[in-house]
Order: structure tokens, then C-alpha cells, then sequence
């Protein structure tokens, strides 16, 4: 059996158990796809050692009929996990040569779940990136292409090595992670989909901290159902992480009835912005007749501090990476700076960090810095957490008035070419996350699915937000915005 | 607010991050663009709201205060960039 590396992850699951191929087979398909994709550069660091044995020990459960959930599935693991013994780098020069003696958690569920790891996933460094140009290995390609155009586009980010490996069928499914809106954004720039669940519901426990309050894991997947599957294997409570919940994790799958019957959609009036692309508009409208065509109930809300989010996040988010990001000093691991006769301690410090550092990264450590210093931080940091409440305060009003999910686009263009928006023009590059940033601020779960093409021929995704812990809830409406949408295009084969 | 080359220069000092002189000014402008942007905030009316502390209301778990791990000091050293006789080594930092 040919092309293996293009099956969901339930197709797959389902195959391995009829025994029409085995997950050795599998992960060679997936390992030979890697080979023949380097130009993409989404593969990082392979461990094709570590995935032949992995579904080596894989087929022999299969065989016993002792077959976990994810039990042979070949996935990608974003370089944000630790993995042990295995290169974590965040995509950044600061974590050269860093080899973890530990596993993150949910690295760990996935293992334990039986998934093999094919290799690390490119990334922005410290996940600081909607493009994926910020990583110290270089720029992930977006498989797609403007129609006959061959220029580079960026898968997005910052799980752009996630997303690219996904929608070029390398791999599976991937691990990505959130923090304004990393695995929903570039999730839609690659027509696969992307969910990052409640605040909480993953142990943060081994990822690299970016922002703490606001960052989560979820899994990158060519369906919902696949969503629903790797999700419920990445969640649950872990005492190594004390903002993770203790909450039972349900059976996702076993929710995705399709039956969406009554229930309420929110329109958000805010999220109608100014210079938003005609197609991205008609796409909302289109995906909110779909929603009402299954018997949903469509209503316009108002989310009024939507339009302080991205300023809030640009304050809480460099706030908390200046914290955590001082652990990086050349001391404990990856890398430090060459010293010169007479130069002490504090050199250290800042050479090592200017050398291991990228300029993104460097920007935001020192406003982070800055908000957080004596006499900024009532003005910039507190207000800022003020504002978050009243924005987290919007969704719980629209919550309250009976609206189940709200339904926006997940982002306001399609995928743009590598080098296009200017490293001098922050801001441009902030506005990416103008849909999804909404979302960490209040905790929420969110997913993006793909839904439709753009005039030039590339994938428009649309942004489910729902209730907190209603994941389940969440992933049923998206698997009915699926199957009206019956997006099934792939990016054509150039590579 | 306007962000000018001594405060850049100040903040990278503080976020122990080496400038040189001559990209200050860039710095400064970069500060200031995102700062102008974050000055939106400052329309809002925030009497009367608590600051977030945690985005889901839950009481922190607690376990017994004990040792529930250690003896991994080879593992910890194992990444230092200079470790010697089971320590992390510095530059000379008391003279």
C-alpha cells in the first residue's frame, strides 16, 4: 500500500487494527515523505531511530490486540517540547546543543499513548513569531502556493514546521502550541486543523515557557476527528504543572455526533474590522449559513474590548517572557558567550544573550523589561491585566446570554510570502493574531478549521471559540463546520 | 511617552542584553512603536476592575511539603555549558 504518510490519524488507527498494514510501514512512508521535503525545512532534527523502534514496539501491541489509542501513529513534535536525549531548542541559538534528561508531559502521554516521534518541528524562536522567520534554523515553506506562483509563503506560525509537516503529509499529525493564536493561525495558512484547548487542560510541564498565563498546547491534524483523537491523549491533570486542571477528560471522539441542533452560534460584531478582505468576510458568512443549515441558532453579540486585546497582549505576553526568559544567562545549559581578558559575570549575561538571542526575541524580552520596570508597571502591566479581565468578562457575558461557540475567521488574509511583512513594522506582524489573541486572554478553547480557498487558490480557515472545558461541545460544531465546508483540497507537490 | 536612547540603552541593561551604541536608536524607535501601540489602553476605563491573577478559577493544588525528588546531579550538569567537581562554573564574580 502506497502514500500511507497521506492518512488521518483515524484512518490510520483503523488500518493498524484491521492489519492492512503495519505502523513499521507506516512510519516508513512518513520517514521517506521527511527525506524527500527538506526544501520545506519543517523537519528540524530527525529521530528516525526512535521512530523505528517506537513502531517496532507499536506493532507488536497491535499484534497483541493491547493497542493504546495512538498506538502506532507517527506524529511531529514541535521544538518547544522537551524531549529526552533529543536536540530542544525552541528554535533558538540560545539552546544550541541542548539535549533534555526529562520528557515533557505531554511528549510523555503521546509515547505512552503509543505514537512515534519522527523528529522535531520548526518553529519561531520562543514561539515569538506569526511566520516562522524568527527561528534560528531558518524559514519553514508553506506547501501551498499562489496558484502558479512560485514564490515562498509562510506556513505561518509559530508552529509553522507543525502545520507544513501536516498539510505536506510528513507526518500524520503534530504537536503546536498557543500563546496568541501559533497553532490556530498557521493551522488556517495550511488547510489543516488546529485546536488549542481550554487554559489548563495540558500540562505545560516540559514545554518551554513563553508566556506562562497564556500559553497551551493542543495537536495539528488533518481533521477534526484526528483533533478530538490526539487531544483527549494530550490532556488531563499533572501535578508537575499547578495550573492544570483536574478535571476528567472525556471521550472527544465519542462526542462528534453531528447533531448541532439548537444550538447557539455568536456573531461577534467586533470582529468585522476595517480593510478585512472581501473573501474572508463571505467565508464567515458562508461558514455561519453552513452552522445554521444544521440546525444551529445564528446570533450577533457584541464583544466590546475586542479592539484592546492585541495592546494588552503585546503588554502581559513580553511581561511574562522577560521572566521567563532570564533563565536563559549561559550558565545551566545551551549556550555562552566567548569572554575577553578582564570581562566578568554581567558580560556573560549580556554578550550571551545578545549572541543566543534573536532580534524578535531580544525586542520583546526588553519591552517586557520595560513595562515591568519601577513607575511603568501600574500604567503599562497592571492596566493591562485590568483590561484582560474585562475582556475575558465579554466572552463570559455572551456565555451567559445562552451562546454555546462564536464563530470568526481565524485570520484576517490568507498565508503571505516569506519576506513580505518587514521586520521593522512589528505591528504588521502582530495583527495576524487579531482573531485568535482574544482568546488566550480569556482562557478559552478555540479551533480553526479549513473551510475554503482564496482567489489565489489558498486555504481560509474559520475560528470556533467555545466555553471553558466544553471541548467536546467545541470539536462536535467544527466536525458539522467540516463536513458542510467539505473542505478537501491539498497543496499540489512542487517539493 | 516617548522612549529615547538613554532609557533603551537603560532597559537593555536591565534585560542584560549587550546594545552597541549605534543600534540604540533603532531600538528606541522599535520601543516607541510598540509602546505607541499599547498606549490604546490607556481609553479604557478600568475603576473599579481587579487585575487577572489566574484566567481559570481554580484553587492551586497543594501536596505535602516534601522532598519528592533529587540525586540528579549529574542530569542537571549535563547541558551546563562549563561544569567542574559537580558544579556550575562562572566567571570570578567576588574579586
Amino acid at each position: 500500500m502506497s502514500d500511507l504518510n497521506k492518512l488521518t490519524l483515524s484512518a490510520a488507527r483503523d488500518g493498524l487494527r484491521a492489519k492492512e498494514f503495519t505502523s513499521v510501514e507506516l512510519t516508513e512512508s512518513c520517514l521517506s515523505a521527511i527525506e524527500g521535503a527538506g526544501v520545506l525545512n519543517a523537519f528540524v532534527h530527525n529521530t528516525p531511530e526512535i521512530a523505528r523502534e517506537q513502531a517496532k514496539a507499536a506493532d507488536a501491541k497491535l499484534a497483541a490486540g493491547d493497542a493504546p489509542a495512538m498506538c502506532g501513529l507517527p506524529i511531529g513534535i514541535k521544538d518547544l517540547f522537551a524531549t529526552k536525549g533529543v536536540p530542544t531548542q525552541a528554535a533558538s541559538a540560545i539552546l544550541e546543543g541542548f539535549k533534555p534528561e526529562y520528557e515533557s508531559t505531554i511528549t510523555s502521554k503521546l509515547f505512552d499513548a503509543g505514537s512515534v516521534m519522527l523528529g522535531k518541528l520548526n518553529m519561531d524562536e520562543f514561539a515569538m513569531g506569526s511566520s516562522n522567520e524568527t527561528s534560528t534554523y531558518g524559514n519553514a515553506i508553506n506547501p501551498w502556493r499562489r496558484g502558479n506562483e512560485d514564490s515562498e509563503l509562510t506556513p505561518g506560525g509559530s508552529s509553522g514546521g507543525s502545520a507544513a509537516a501536516v498539510a505536506a503529509d510528513l507526518c500524520l499529525a503534530a504537536t503546536g502550541t498557543d500563546t496568541g493564536g501559533s497553532i490556530r493561525q498557521p493551522a488556517a495558512f495550511t488547510g489543516i486543523v488546529g485546536i488549542k484547548p481550554t487554559y489548563g487542560r495540558c500540562s505545560r510541564w516540559g514545554v518551554v515557557a513563553f508566556a506562562s498565563s497564556l500559553d497551551q498546547a493542543g495537536p495539528m491534524t488533518k481533521s477534526v476527528r484526528d483533533a478530538a483523537i490526539m487531544l483527549e491523549t494530550m490532556c488531563g491533570h499533572d501535578m508537575k504543572d499547578s495550573t492544570s486542571a483536574d478535571l476528567p477528560v472525556p471521550n472527544f471522539e465519542a462526542l462528534l455526533t453531528g447533531d448541532i441542533k439548537g444550538k447557539k452560534i455568536g456573531i461577534p460584531k467586533e470582529y468585522r474590522i476595517d480593510g478585512i478582505p472581501d473573501e474572508i468576510s463571505k467565508l464567515w458568512d458562508d461558514g455561519a449559513a453552513m452552522l445554521k443549515d444544521a440546525g444551529a441558532e445564528i446570533v450577533d453579540i457584541s464583544l466590546p474590548h475586542t479592539k484592546y486585546a492585541l495592546p494588552t497582549y503585546y503588554v502581559i505576553a513580553p511581561a511574562e517572557a522577560s521572566s521567563n526568559l532570564a533563565r536563559y544567562d549561559g550558565v545551566r545549559y545551551g549556550h555562552r558567550a566567548t569572554l575577553a581578558e578582564g570581562e566578568g559575570i554581567n558580560e556573560m549575561y549580556e554578550k550571551t544573550r545578545a549572541e543566543g538571542f534573536g532580534h524578535e526575541v531580544q525586542r520583546r524580552v526588553m519591552v517586557g523589561t520595560y513595562v515591568l520596570s519601577a513607575g511603568y508597571y501600574d500604567a503599562y502591566y497592571n492596566k493591562a491585566r485590568k483590561v484582560r479581565t474585562l475582556i475575558k468578562k465579554d466572552f463570559e457575558d455572551a456565555f451567559a446570554a445562552g451562546v454555546d461557540a462564536i464563530l470568526t475567521p481565524a485570520t484576517p488574509s490568507p498565508a503571505f510570502g516569506l519576506g513580505e511583512v518587514s521586520d521593522s513594522d512589528p505591528i504588521q506582524m502582530y495583527l495576524n493574531d487579531v482573531f485568535t489573541v482574544t482568546v488566550n486572554l480569556a482562557g478559552l478553547p478555540g479551533i480553526s478549521v479549513p473551510a475554503g480557498l482564496s482567489a489565489t487558490g489558498l486555504p481560509l480557515g474559520l475560528q470556533l471559540i467555545g466555553k471553558p472545558w466544553e471541548e467536546g461541545d467545541l470539536l462536535n460544531i467544527a466536525h458539522s463546520l467540516e463536513s458542510s465546508a467539505g473542505f478537501v483540497s491539498k497543496p499540489e507537490k512542487w517539493w | 511617552m516617548s522612549i529615547d536612547i538613554d532609557t533603551a540603552r537603560r532597559v537593555a541593561k536591565l534585560a542584560r542584553i549587550r546594545v552597541e551604541e549605534d543600534a540604540l536608536p533603532a531600538l528606541a524607535d522599535e520601543f516607541n512603536a510598540v509602546l505607541g501601540f499599547i498606549e490604546q489602553l490607556s481609553e479604557v476605563d478600568v475603576d473599579g476592575v481587579e487585575p487577572m491573577t489566574s484566567v481559570t478559577p481554580q484553587r492551586l493544588k497543594r501536596r505535602k511539603d516534601g522532598v519528592t525528588d533529587g540525586n540528579m546531579q549529574e542530569k542537571i550538569l549535563s547541558n551546563a555549558p562549563d561544569a567542574r567537581e559537580g558544579f556550575f562554573a562562572v566567571p570570578k564574580v567576588v574579586e
